[in-house]
């Protein structure tokens, strides 16, 4: 069986700047996949080209066996695949319910207001506070909304960029268990992350990327425990 | 008293006016940060519009029943033009420096100023405007003041603009998705929602506002011309900067206080700086007092959004 996503010797530049000098990887159907790397290393300028906010250079991608490097951003969404970006980015003036469903933006099945609350079940406070503007969420809070928000769209494949960004350890806990919980929903995640160890104990596959290259992959498992990441990543010796 | 209030009635009906034509330059801005100096223009052929479809279709009428033709052929005439601007023109420009669409829109102007001298019959010199039953002729005297059939019009259109445009902003998905667009285009793509065909919804709306500014433009002085979208957009766009660029509410506040400060100024300012010679530098003197003191304009300069 070929892997829902398929990345094949990507290149992304900006300007005369390579940002992804050829990287390959893929996701499985079901699986949580893990891109970690120092900064700068091009984890976001990867999954800014997979949603089709960038266009690549050269290199394919592949998404249940359809072609995405050329399809407008817009489009990409309808096809499954919902993109949680790198900040955030939840829309600072609209109210929370107003940003989640912008987030189901591209459906128009009857089942949109039943997602809402399926999304307030999820992150009780969304509910508690859904008429007050997103912009006035804590970091945490807005990275509930915008986690829910993607997943308004109902997506196969879920991409996080960094969501545990200026999170406290709670809360980075409440979001790694929640991605946990969207796998065993059977949302396929895409993962992005600085800390390397709580993504990679969830993940079942990862991929380490220096300078826009993948310099090593393996089992979530195998990379936690292999040297180069304990001493390059996690800090230890 | 009356005097004032006279005054007061007709800067309001000059203010609507300018805002009908203000909402067109801030909703643009609002979502592309771009000042569409062809917008006057728009307004101008809206007012051609009009006139095109009462010569064509129902010359000689002059019942009510009319004018709304007139109002519809004068909204697909600006739409039709803002939206062939906005795709051959702004469009391929989108990632340019900032200059390039700025000189492109006072090519378009003078583009649209002579192909409508050179090619509307008889443009080349002003053309009366048809004179519709209750919407123009006699004034009516309400106490002391005069009151001009077609400034009942002009207030009356522009309510209604403002909340029906209210309602879509508001109240719809495409509306919502134009507030997404305006905070954050990157991530309304995310959000599947096709930023081009937002930022063409952004030119229509602006447009069928001048459009319906330029029926009242022509009930109002009985004749129109080529040049009215010169001055006519000059104001509006001071309205629009004055009210807070971006911001829609802060468009028609513009357009109101711009009017109402012109027609004022007219009347109260005594000798040499008074009257109607000298109300347009009175009204650039308040766009230039009121950015000094508040730059964000009058009601903040956010990008498109509810007051
Ligand atoms: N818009 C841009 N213009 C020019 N260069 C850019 C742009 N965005 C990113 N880059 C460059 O591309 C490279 C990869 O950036 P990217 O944001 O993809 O890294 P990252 O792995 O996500 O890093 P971080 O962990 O800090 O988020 C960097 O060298 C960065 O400076
Ligand atoms: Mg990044």
């Amino acid at each position: 069986m070929s892997a829902m996503l398929e990345v094949k010797d990507l290149r992304v530049s900006y300007g005369k700047i390579e940002a992804v000098k050829g990287i390959s990887f893929s996701v499985g159907q079901g699986e949580v996949v893990c891109l970690i790397g120092t900064n700068g290393a091009g984890k976001t300028t990867t999954l800014r080209t997979i949603s089709g906010l960038i266009r690549p250079t050269s290199g394919e991608i592949t998404f249940e066996g359809k072609r995405l490097d050329g399809v407008p951003a817009h489009e990409i969404v309808t096809l499954g695949l919902a993109h949680s970006p790198e900040g955030r980015r939840i829309f600072p003036r609209l109210s929370v319910e107003e940003n989640l469903l912008l987030g189901a933006f591209s459906r128009n099945d009857g089942e949109i207001k039943s997602d809402l609350q399926a999304a307030y079940d999820l992150f009780p406070i969304l509910g508690e506070r859904s008429k007050q503007p997103a912009g006035t969420f804590s970091g945490g809070e807005q990275q509930m909304l915008a986690m829910g928000r993607a997943m308004m769209s109902r997506p196969k494949l879920l991409m996080l960029d960094e969501p545990s960004m200026g999170l406290s350890p709670i809360m980075m806990q409440r979001i790694m268990s929640t991605v946990k919980t969207l796998q065993s929903q059977g949302t396929t995640i895409l993962l992005v992350e600085q800390n390397a160890r709580a993504a990679l104990k969830l993940a079942d596959k990862g991929y380490v990327l220096e300078v826009g290259h993948v310099v090593l992959e393996g089992s979530g498992h195998d990379l936690l425990h292999s040297d180069a990441v304990r001493k390059a990543y996690l800090g230890e010796d | 008293m009356d005097q004032f209030l006279q005054q007061l009635l007709n800067g309001v009906t000059l203010g609507s006016l300018y805002a009908l034509i203000a909402v067109g330059y801030t909703v643009v801005y609002g979502i592309v940060q771009l000042i569409n100096f062809a917008h006057g223009e728009v307004f101008m052929i809206g007012a051609f519009g009009s006139l095109a479809t009462w010569t064509l279709f129902f010359k000689g009428q002059t019942g009510l029943w009319v004018l709304p033709f007139m109002i519809i052929g004068a909204v697909l005439a600006s739409v039709a033009v803002a939206l062939l601007l906005e795709r051959v023109a702004y469009r391929p420009l989108r990632n340019a420096p900032r200059l390039a669409p700025l000189i492109t829109a006072i090519g378009i102007s003078v583009f649209l100023q002579e192909a409508v001298r050179l090619f509307y019959p008889g443009a080349k010199s002003a053309l009366p405007f048809p004179q519709i039953d209750l919407v123009t002729g006699a004034a009516f005297q309400v106490g002391g003041i005069t009151v001009r059939r077609s400034a009942i019009f002009v207030i009356g259109a522009l309510v209604v603009c403002a909340v029906l445009l209210w309602f879509f902003i508001n109240r719809t998905k495409m509306g919502r998705g134009m507030l997404a667009v305006s905070q954050d285009p990157d991530t309304a793509r995310l959000m599947g929602i096709n930023v081009d065909r937002i930022i063409a919804v952004a030119f229509a709306i602006g447009a069928a506002l001048a459009g319906v500014a330029g029926v009242a433009q022509g009930l109002q002085n009985s004749n129109i011309d080529f040049f009215i979208g010169f001055m006519a957009g000059l104001k509006a766009f001071t309205a629009a900067v004055l009210g807070g660029i971006g911001n829609i509410y802060g468009a028609v506040v513009g357009g109101l206080v711009l009017g109402v400060v012109e027609a004022m100024a007219v009347q109260f300012i005594p000798g040499t700086f008074g009257g109607s010679p000298w109300k347009d530098v009175w009204a650039f003197v308040l766009l230039i007092v009121v950015l000094v003191f508040r730059p964000q304009g009058l009601m903040g300069a956010r990008v498109v959004d509810r007051a």
